[in-house]
């Protein structure tokens, strides 16, 4: 069963959280990556691949520089589900 | 006048202690930090060694979650030790562009190359961790130091198998002898009790085989040494210009007097059984310091336990020091803490300085029936050393012919 977009952005946090280390409340939709939750591109890598791993989505390479905002990612994978 | 260099801190993670203090009281009581290693992967792939001297402490007990994940584990070592020297000398005030870091290791990222190499094999190329390049360069644990303390003035790491730390703590001396450098984090660390070094070291037969009896393993100069034990963990000395130091007040350990390095371009593992490439190295150290061989009261000795090194050792030490060397309170310390490659020298470095700075030499242990052809006077248990001023020194020598020595005197304001 497809998980509603809050599940989708708790999961998220959770990745966020545990690759960088950045609390899972301050991970929010309008949130940018990099501007506002300081996370470099390398880290980026490792949460997009954790995320296709927990959501078992495929997040293409070219999909990644789309992903600005928390919610961009929370939709791409909620739509992908 | 040539600037004196001093140390001012000392840090280390080892398989006595996840500290100095507690590693040097470990030591000084003549415990064992060899134990048997209770991995799955030591009955999975049947490895014919099955101990070694693992850290006491868990780096995942020190650093937090990120810094597990993003640092190879030589480097969370390097970083353990970096910060406790660092917090050792008074977290000194220093100008970044005159703060260095020359900091070793023998292998580098091992575990981190290796296990990307299973993700690669099981996983395939998407699931090989972006950091995987970083994590594994030997650099890395010079670099995580360099960052973590703003060190803008050269980053370096000094590659020399076994022999890389004392090279490293060797190198710091031009450094701050240059007048471009005030401060340098000084030392090497070591993460290589993965299964694949152990069958390889094991397979040149370097290792100890005594399965059956792990803290009785590393027993230098004894009759019946079979081979070293591989041990992990990090050192790290905070060296500075007396200048520098005197100006902030701080507390002085001793003073590094001489460095050298040597090569023997005689066998890639086997040292020179002439010793030749050794003595130049101590030879040379001495030198430095403006020292004869007769002011040497204690030495720390390379001594990794296998037959053929510690009896090419002490002919290097015969050749330079003749008669008075049976006058030198030698210590294997390897005995206690298994040999840590790339951070040998750096703990060792640590223990000599120590020992001057207390006026105890440390024991070596297991030293059961002295090999009668290296009649040294091998310390078995802490020995008092004399008053006034004081020289010791530190070997290291390592696989591709590589001599390293450093030598220390006591402080004397």
């Amino acid at each position: 069963m497809a998980l509603s977009q809050n599940e989708v952005l708790a999961g998220l946090a959770e990745i966020v959280n545990d690759e960088t280390g950045i609390a899972a409340d301050a991970v929010q939709l309008e949130k940018s990556f990099t501007d506002d939750l300081d996370i470099d591109s390398i880290s980026m890598m490792t949460i997009v691949v954790n995320a296709e791993d927990k959501f078992g989505v495929k997040i293409p390479d070219e999909e990644v520089k789309n992903l600005v905002t928390v919610g961009d990612a929370v939709n791409f994978i909620t739509n992908a589900q | 006048m040539t600037q004196k260099i001093v140390v001012t801190g000392l840090g280390a993670t080892t398989p006595l202690g996840g500290d100095a203090r507690s590693t040097w009281k470990a030591l000084l009581a003549g415990e064992s930090g060899i134990s048997t290693i209770e991995a799955e992967w030591v009955a999975k792939y049947e490895l014919p060694v099955t101990f070694a001297g693992q850290a006491k402490v868990s780096a995942s007990e020190v650093l937090t979650p990120q810094e597990i994940k993003r640092l190879d584990p030589s480097s969370q070592f390097a970083l353990i030790a970096a910060r406790e020297a660092w917090a050792d000398a008074g977290s000194p005030d220093v100008v970044p562009e005159r703060l260095a870091v020359e900091y070793a290791t023998g292998i580098g990222g091992v575990w981190t190359l290796l296990d990307a190499y299973d993700a690669l094999k099981e996983k395939g190329p998407r699931r090989v961790l972006p950091m995987t390049i970083p994590m594994l360069m030997p650099n890395g644990p010079a670099a995580a130091i360099g960052m973590d303390i703003a060190a803008r003035g050269g980053v370096r790491t000094a590659v020399s198998a076994c022999a890389s730390s004392t090279e490293a703590v060797a190198n710091a001396i031009a450094r701050l002898r240059s007048g471009e450098i005030d401060v340098v984090v000084a030392g090497g660390c070591e993460s290589g009790i993965h299964p694949l070094p152990i069958a390889a070291f094991a397979a040149m037969h370097a290792l100890s085989r005594r399965n059956d009896n792990p803290a009785a393993a590393s027993r230098p100069y004894d009759l019946n040494r079979d081979g070293f034990v591989m041990g992990e963990g990090a050192g790290a000395l905070v060296l500075e210009t007396e200048e520098h130091a005197k100006k902030r007040g701080a507390r002085i350990y001793a003073e590094l007097v001489g460095g050298a390095v040597t090569s023997d371009a005689h066998h890639i593992t086997a040292p020179d059984p002439e010793g030749t490439g050794a003595a130049r190295a101590v030879s040379a150290a001495l030198s430095q310091a403006n020292a004869k061989p007769e002011d040497v009261v204690h030495i720390n000795a390379h001594a990794t336990s296998t037959p053929v090194g510690d009896i090419a050792e002490y002919t290097a030490l015969l050749r330079v020091f003749g008669d008075h060397l049976s006058k030198i309170a030698v210590s294997a310390t390897k005995s206690s803490t298994g040999h840590l490659l790339g951070g040998a020298g750096a703990i060792e470095a640590i223990f000599t300085v120590l020992a001057l700075h207390e006026r105890t030499a440390p024991p070596t242990i297991n030293l059961e029936n002295q090999d009668p052809a290296i009649p040294l006077d091998v310390v078995t248990s802490p020995r008092a050393l004399p008053e006034g001023p004081i020289l010791a020194i530190s070997t290291s020598f390592g696989f591709g012919g590589h001599n390293a020595v450093i030598a220390f005197r006591s402080y004397q304001g």
